[in-house]
């Protein structure tokens, strides 16, 4: 037992987590199999004895009964159910039109159905079990409230409410003004770029796979890796002084954690070159501004000529150029936590003068 | 059956038929009069592709999440009654709506609906995402609905701090500090301290965007105000304006979306 807890809270250290988590996703995808009812099946079975025999936990069980946890637990069932729901039927209506048969949906030709009774049926139906799902949820489940506020007093750790957890795990990666304001406008406006910038016409209306690849994996990855799993991690792993812990470990108010992180400036210089940081800043951070640069306006004509050449053809300069700074922008959040982890990289550019860093 | 006896009698009623146009609907004519003749059906139209009435397609999710604003609405309007957004009362209120009042469980439905809503948006999405929902002619429905997915969490971040206890100021405070790095826009953003006519400083702790979040230099009376006022009319009426210019535009780009 003690065995497979250690193996557990090793398995959510977050590196191990998150590469596990983005292998599975991109196995996930390719295989037919995850996307049949027994697979189904399996998994949600899992997850709950999983679940269940967590339960035994104090600590877990302490975390997963708060009333305002709930609505992760609902999630991780509901977020892998319709996933799932929706490229179960990509995968099947891929069969249809390798068979050289429409989609499911294209099967019906157009044909129409009355609202009255059908659609209103199913709209009452659909309410009166959501609403008396709710109804019990609230009888059963008192509202959390916890003390009066006290501006003097702040608990350990100061949690964002669920839904922004994966905004607050930023934090850590990012200065506040990089995580608390650009990345969450960067979030909304990429969304809504989303039908101006995809300009691949197949798969609209129907549920599809192998039409829209690219398209369907970036936004399953940002949803569920970036946005799903942060939330889990910032609920279940995050502890006081926002230190990692284990899923069975428990919040040890005094752990601490080595703060050994350092800036590239400082592997630069110090530890590639022997010498002692320039004091000029546009030479200091000189190697971490020609990297940043180059990330954001050196890789999109690169990947034009190479990788990305079909899609720039298709896109136009404008939309693809659009499309790449903001999918290199999504990139650099995981990529900025794997170099954190892996070198206690802090910053990349460090420009205290200007309060200024990336 | 029989068409006789008291409910024959009511249903040939003057008053009755006063209310109800048509009898129940039996033929196309009175399915078809059934939706148009009733203002809230009248939202469908007559017919819609097959594939909308199959769950395994639409998930009924953006359904659920309407049905869920309306939740929202109507036990936040009850809650109003018993509570007074103050920081002498607002806690002892809530309490009292647990302990004192019949049936206290508004806030109960109210916050777990909430939450349930937070998710049957992005459930929604997803859905509409999946099914290539967004592409043309409806591509700017999609950016209707990702302003009403925004102002969603905006709602339910602002009713975070009326129950004004330690969990609601300390989740907003972590909110709102990030505020203060706005660029330009706040006081420890980057390049705010550029923001200067002569020596003045136009953007300090009391002038910046959190200021203005939270009317204040801390969270206190005025922004509990602030914040109710912004949680039970401001959001709102954007989210119900909004809600209508989706809706009005699912049925103009050609109802719900199917192969073409």
């Amino acid at each position: 037992m003690q065995y497979l807890m250690d193996l557990v809270n090793w398995l959510t250290n977050p590196p191990i987590l998150f590469t596990v988590a983005i292998v599975a996703f991109f196995l996930a995808l390719r295989t037919r199999w995850v996307w049949t009812n027994r697979f189904f099946i399996i998994w949600t079975s899992g997850l709950t004895l999983f679940f269940l025999v967590s339960l035994a936990h104090p600590h877990f069980r302490e975390i997963v009964t708060k009333g305002d946890n709930i609505p992760i637990v609902i999630m991780v069932y509901a977020v892998s159910f319709f996933v799932w729901l929706g490229l179960k039927q990509a995968y099947e209506n891929d069969e249809r039109i390798a068979r050289g048969e429409p989609p499911w949906e294209a099967s019906f030709q157009g044909e129409k159905e009355y609202v009255w009774p059908d659609l209103v049926y199913i709209e009452f139906l659909s309410t009166l079990v959501v609403g008396l799902g709710l109804l019990v949820w609230s009888l059963f489940v008192p509202a959390p409230l916890e003390q009066p506020a006290d501006p003097t007093n702040s608990p350990n750790p100061s949690k964002a409410p669920w839904y922004f957890l994966g905004l607050q795990e930023m934090l850590v990666y990012y200065d506040p003004w990089i995580a608390g304001v650009l990345l969450p406008g960067l979030i909304i406006i990429g969304l809504m770029c989303i039908p101006y910038i995809d300009v691949n016409p197949r798969g609209n209306g129907y549920y599809t796979f192998r039409e829209r690849k690219a398209e369907i994996t970036l936004y399953l990855f940002g949803f569920l890796i970036l946005w799903c799993l942060l939330i889990f991690i910032g609920t279940f792993l995050r502890g006081p002084n926002w230190n990692f812990f284990g899923l069975y470990e428990e919040w040890d108010i005094h752990k601490v954690e080595p703060l050994t992180n350092v800036d590239l400036s400082e592997y630069f210089w110090i530890r590639l070159l022997g010498q002692p940081l320039p004091a000029q800043w546009y030479v200091r951070e000189a190697p971490g501004l020609v990297l940043v640069v180059l990330y954001l306006f050196g890789l999109p004509p690169l990947l034009a000529k190479t990788f990305l050449r079909r899609y720039y053809e298709k896109m136009g300069f404008i939309r693809y150029n659009i499309f790449v700074l903001l999918l290199l922008i999504m990139l650099s959040m995981p990529i900025k936590m794997y170099l954190r982890w892996l070198f206690n990289l802090k910053y990349i550019v460090h420009l205290q003068e200007f309060e200024f860093n990336i | 059956m029989a068409e006789r006896g008291l409910w024959t009698r009511i249903r040939k009623s003057q008053v009755w038929r006063s209310m109800f146009r048509h009898d129940i609907p039996k033929d196309a004519r009175g399915r078809s009069l059934a939706v148009l003749s009733n203002v809230f059906l009248h939202l469908h139209p007559v017919k819609v592709r097959k594939n909308g009435l199959k769950l395994s397609y639409t998930w009924c999710m953006g359904g659920l999440s309407f049905f869920l604003f309306l939740v929202e609405t109507v036990t936040g309007v009850l809650l109003m009654f018993y509570y007074r957004p103050t920081a002498q009362y607002a806690y002892f209120d809530i309490v009292d709506l647990r302990e004192q009042i019949p049936f206290g469980i508004m806030r109960e439905i109210h916050r777990w609906g909430a939450h349930l809503m937070v998710l049957s948006v992005w459930l929604h999405m997803l859905r509409v995402f999946l099914t290539g929902s967004y592409k043309p002619p409806r591509e700017f429905n999609w950016v209707v609905g990702v302003n009403l997915l925004v102002l969603t969490l905006l709602l339910s971040f602002t009713g975070y701090l009326l129950p004004w206890d330690q969990l609601a100021i300390w989740a907003v405070t972590v909110g709102t500090n990030m505020a203060r790095a706005t660029p330009l826009l706040g006081h420890e953003g980057p390049g705010a301290a550029l923001l200067k006519l002569g020596d003045l400083q136009l953007i300090h702790i009391g002038s910046d965007v959190r200021f203005a979040l939270l009317s204040g230099r801390f969270i206190g009376e005025a922004t509990l105000n602030r914040f109710y006022i912004l949680h039970c009319v401001f959001f709102p009426l954007i989210v119900a304006t909004l809600i209508a210019v989706h809706f009005w535009r699912v049925r103009k780009d050609g109802g719900i979306s199917g192969p073409l």
